[in-house]
């Protein structure tokens, strides 16, 4: 059986992963006018996590395609597991 | 007469980018610059247009405290009402199971760890989805095959402690089998004989149990296949082949050499969550519970959808609505409690010396205080200042 390599950013149900750095992190904090840990959070140990190679405490901009808003930015916060 | 000059395509887009474009969502900037283009228009006329669909876009927006949670509850409760009862259906699907209907709107927002019914649907590159001869093979390929489903029955023998497996020969013609095949398969330490219609095993120990175990462990041998999938049904979708298969298993599936892993999917949340993580898994659960609304003849708006999608990814796994999940771990004891399994809530509640910040909604109905909810979210607070001003 072929074993190939799949690459699962490519599947159409992951949207686009992209690590913020850090200025891009504090601006949007403070845009927001928030704290990280109020954010959403997501596991690092996300398939998609490792693949960007994001790290806890990392803030990570997704970019969801909806039928409703077009293209709209949501944000999740890496932590190390519970 | 200042501006009556009408304007180009170039400068209505300069304008729209700049008033509005970061203002509105996408989807509406778009509709709206498509509808300022067919129209000539001067640059106070589009100013006007444009303040106006801000004006309408801020107005459609949710009130900040208005009850969305409540209202997504409603909105996707009423209809739910009017769902058959009846678990099994044959969706459209050929000769495939599927649970539709209320059973499967439970199933998702529970958060079971597996389907009832696991189902695949795997689309083919477009090298296999056209020929239906290749999509046939790659049926075979994924198919779970064991040695159980070519035996027509078996034999225990005491005397001479062996058990023999008479093989179905029709069967094995069908799914291109030889004996050699199956025999090779069998990964027991044990004496083992052949011919062309059956197999014997002799066992170590003279034990019935022994023998028993020796049988059981032969039927369930597996030939050929991926691990779950139980059945496979190939279907012309349009112009392509598509698979679909009872059982699931996405990992070993997207593996495989002509499977297309863009568009693949199943339907059990949990292993997408693991496979692509949880921003897929969010979007697996809208897509299912939009589809098994829309297969039962109702519509729910999106948006409600989203927001129990979104409660139930926030952490970063999938949690269940319910005392196992989102509601279980609200902050407050006394909301806990107004849930379910009261007296259990409150029990734990008071040997860990928990404190009620009373700042959620159920808390304050209970104690009798204003809810923070609409125009209960608004505080007044007094300057320090002002009051002593008074004061003096």
């Amino acid at each position: 059986m072929g074993k190939r390599k799949v690459d699962i950013s490519k599947h159409e149900l992951v949207p686009e992963h992209i690590v913020l750095s850090e200025e891009e992190a504090n601006e949007l904090l403070k845009k927001l006018n928030i704290t990280k840990s109020q954010l959403p959070k997501i596991l690092a140990s996300d398939p998609m996590v490792k693949k960007i190679k994001a790290k806890p405490g990392d803030i990570i901009k997704i970019v969801r395609r909806s039928p409703t808003a077009g293209v709209y930015y949501y944000y999740r916060v890496v932590i190390s597991e519970k | 007469m200042a501006k009556k000059k009408m304007l180009s395509e170039k400068e209505k887009i300069m304008i729209l980018e700049k008033e509005i474009k970061d203002r509105i969502p996408l989807s509406l900037y778009e509709e709206l610059k498509d509808e300022v283009l067919k129209v000539d228009l001067t640059e106070d006329e589009l100013k006007e247009v444009i303040k106006e669909v801000k004006k309408r876009y801020e107005f459609a927006i949710v009130e900040p405290g208005e009850a969305v949670g409540i209202v997504a509850a409603q909105s996707i409760g009423e209809p739910s009402t009017q769902m058959t009862m009846r678990t099994f259906h044959y969706a459209g699907v050929a000769e495939l199971n599927v649970t539709l209907g209320l059973p499967r709107i439970i199933e998702i927002v529970d958060a079971r760890k597996e389907p009832s019914t696991p189902m695949m649907t795997i689309y083919l590159e477009p090298e296999y989805a056209k020929d239906r001869e290749k999509a046939k093979e790659i049926a075979k390929k994924l198919e779970m095959l064991t040695i159980g489903d070519i035996v027509e029955r078996t034999e225990i023998d005491m005397i001479d402690s062996k058990v023999i497996f008479y093989l179905d020969k029709r069967e094995m013609e069908r799914r291109e089998i030889s004996v050699e095949d199956v025999v090779k398969k069998i990964k027991i330490k044990a004496e083992k004989e052949y011919d062309e219609d059956k197999i014997i095993v002799k066992a170590k120990e003279p034990s019935l149990r022994e023998l028993r175990r020796v049988r059981e462990k032969v039927l369930s041998t597996y030939i050929r296949g991926v691990k779950n999938i139980k059945r496979v049904v190939v279907r012309r979708e349009g112009d392509e082949y598509v698979i679909y298969t009872e059982g699931s298993n996405l990992k070993d599936v997207l593996k495989m050499e002509g499977v297309d892993y863009t568009r693949t999917k199943t339907n059990d949340i949990h292993e997408i969550e693991k496979v692509f993580g949880i921003e897929a898994a969010r979007n697996a659960i809208i897509n299912e519970i939009i589809d098994t609304l829309e297969e039962q003849g109702l519509t729910v708006d999106i948006r409600h959808i989203m927001l129990v999608a979104d409660m139930m990814t926030v952490d970063g796994e999938v949690k269940a609505i319910g005392r196992h999940g989102v509601s279980g771990e609200k902050a407050s004891v006394l909301a806990r409690a107004a849930f379910e399994i009261t007296i259990d809530n409150l029990l734990k509640a008071s040997v860990k010396g928990e404190v009620d910040e009373l700042n959620g909604i159920i808390e304050n109905v209970i104690v009798g205080k204003p809810i923070k909810l609409g125009t209960g979210m608004v505080e007044l607070l007094m300057k320090k200042e002002y009051e002593q001003m008074r004061g003096a």
